[in-house]
């Protein structure tokens, strides 16, 4: 068994799987990874199903591994290193005992996910390790990491070091397309509001959490004033009276009673959650139809990606 | 007035379904039985539900079947005709402790009322509540409806510290709060019966569909029943 302590949680590190599911009837929420496509990622190139990673957002995770472990660093651009060395995202890092990795302050995309050959060895909660800080459920004993905590990880089997080829990696930009399954209380909103919803830009406000993302830009109203507490899907564009969107994410209520639009696409959630405020957001309307299409394709696509074998070259001394 | 079901999108892998504009126990025993019968009809496809007061929201595995296939597995369940009642689910009595050192805002609610704290003690025991939904936060069940005399809007100003165990109103709705945390209800108690324990099963003491009676209790029996003094309430 191999130990991982944490040195410095960072701005904030949470454990998460894929996120918790069947538990909606008691209220709990879904949780997982903000970015489930950076968070795949790395658990592929540890040859891992969808172990408990740690999702790290903005910078600052500090840890010592007390084993050789492999590792692997997706997401967005905070810089790595090993005691004190650069070192790559996107690929298997082999770690030695004693090693420790650290993650920068990112500019461009706000998460990433460290993950570890093997898995964190980490108890589920309601069948899963999502950690949810607002429910104090998951992770360790429900918050986020922090400094001192100790997680159990697996000693390197000596597997292989993977990369994924630069061409097929993510592109962060400051800028995202959200495209949004219409659906919900579409039809309370008059053709001139969906008009300024769909052609207008929204501003990523400083309130921008694992909740929801506020946006800031034309406000958009419906005809309701509010309607009888129904449930909420993931990336459900919710309209409150002020008319500024807020959508919604992986720690959401599971119930509310304010006016939806519709839901961002998932694959679009991977990029809005990787936005700062400031950042600039517009959206899209699609069908659910094509929204089948869209994930069939890319869910095919992805299996198909391989990864390149690299030479485990970057082996500290 | 009865209405006809309808199947709305949600989402990339969500449909909602509407059960009529307004909650009743008989449209809220008909999501209940819509939802269980579709727990059965699709297995591995359902990733979750989320039932509410008239509305059912329904999570399906988007690799694994299509939104036809989902309307036709909801439309199966709608049209079943097993007979339901809205007194299906169990009946919980959970133990209050009502007064002013508990429930802080009971006086204010009971001038505005115009009722005496006794009367208001006496009507929210009155009727069995039924749970309609569970949300907000992990154990909160939205149980309804309180008795009109006892409607009340939510504070102006929410409360920064509810504490656990605090019973409240707000409109024709009640609940007890699950866990400490902010809230905008009216205070009128405490329940010394933990509504939600991560370490229990099952975690909660009612579903959504069950009843629940509300029974006055004393201070001291509410320390008892293993109740905790929160502290002065403000």
């Amino acid at each position: 068994m191999a130990t991982v302590e944490i040195l410095h949680p960072g701005l904030l590190s949470l454990l998460q799987d894929s996120g918790r599911f069947g538990q909606h009837q008691i209220g709990l929420t879904s949780g997982g990874p903000l970015d489930p496509e950076a968070f795949y990622w790395a658990n592929r190139l540890c040859d891992n199903d969808a172990a408990t990673t740690i999702e790290a957002s903005i910078g600052g995770l500090k840890l010592r591994v007390d084993a050789p472990i492999r590792v692997a660093v997706t997401g967005g651009e905070m810089p790595v290193t090993i005691n004190g060395t650069s070192a790559p995202r996107w690929q298997t890092l082999r770690l030695q005992a004693g090693d420790t990795l650290e993650l920068g302050y990112s500019k461009l995309g706000s998460r990433c996910y460290v993950a570890f050959a093997g898995g964190l060895q980490v108890e589920p909660q309601f069948g899963s390790t999502a950690t949810v800080v607002r429910e104090g459920i998951g992770g360790l004993r429900g918050t986020a990491l922090q400094k001192g905590d100790t997680i159990p990880a697996v000693v390197d089997d000596g597997g292989p070091c993977l990369r994924l080829p630069p061409a097929k990696r993510p592109h962060y930009t400051h800028r995202a397309t959200l495209r949004v399954v219409t659906g919900y209380q579409q039809d309370h909103f008059s053709r001139e509001q969906q008009q300024r919803f769909f052609r207008s830009t929204y501003d990523v406000s400083e309130r921008c959490d694992r909740m929801g993302y506020r946006l800031l830009g034309p406000p958009v109203h419906s005809a309701l004033d509010g309607i009888l507490s129904e449930g909420i899907c993931l990336g459900a564009v919710q309209i409150p009276p002020d008319g500024q969107p807020i959508v919604l994410l992986n720690d959401r209520q599971t119930i509310g009673g304010y006016p939806k639009i519709g839901s961002v696409l998932s694959l679009d959630l991977a990029r809005l959650a990787q936005l700062m405020p400031g950042d600039q957001v517009n959206f899209a309307e699609i069908d659910m139809e094509l929204a089948q299409r869209i994930l069939h394709l890319y869910y095919n696509m992805r299996r198909t990606i391989a990864l390149d074998l690299i030479a485990p070259d970057f082996i500290v001394e | 007035m009865e209405t006809q079901p309808r199947i709305q999108v949600a989402g990339e892998n969500a449909l909602i379904i509407y059960f009529g504009s307004v909650a009743t126990a008989a449209v809220s025993a008909h999501v209940q039985h819509t939802a269980q019968l579709l727990r059965e009809l699709m297995g591995p496809h359902l990733i979750d539900l989320i039932p509410s007061y008239a509305s059912l929201l329904v999570l399906f595995d988007p690799l694994s079947c299509d939104p036809p296939q989902v309307c036709h597995w909801i439309e199966q369940a709608l049209e079943d005709e097993t007979s339901f009642s809205d007194s299906d689910g169990q009946l919980v009595e959970l133990p209050v402790w009502y007064s002013a050192e508990s429930g802080p805002d009971l006086e204010e609610l009971a001038a505005r009322a115009g009722l005496s704290v006794d009367d208001v003690i006496r009507l929210h025991q009155a009727t069995d509540y039924r749970v309609y939904a569970i949300g907000f936060a992990p154990g909160f069940a939205y149980l309804g409806e309180v008795d009109e005399r006892l409607a009340t809007p939510r504070l102006a100003t929410p409360r920064r510290r509810v504490p656990q165990g605090a019973v409240a109103i707000a409109d024709r709705q009640t609940a007890v709060y699950p866990t400490a945390s902010p809230g905008g209800w009216n205070l009128i108690g405490l329940c010394p019966t933990p509504m939600f324990d991560p370490h229990a099963s099952p975690s909660m003491p009612v579903s959504v569909g069950d009843r629940v009676r509300f029974t006055a209790i004393d201070r001291q029996q509410f320390l008892e029943l293993g109740g905790q003094l929160p502290g002065e309430i403000r």
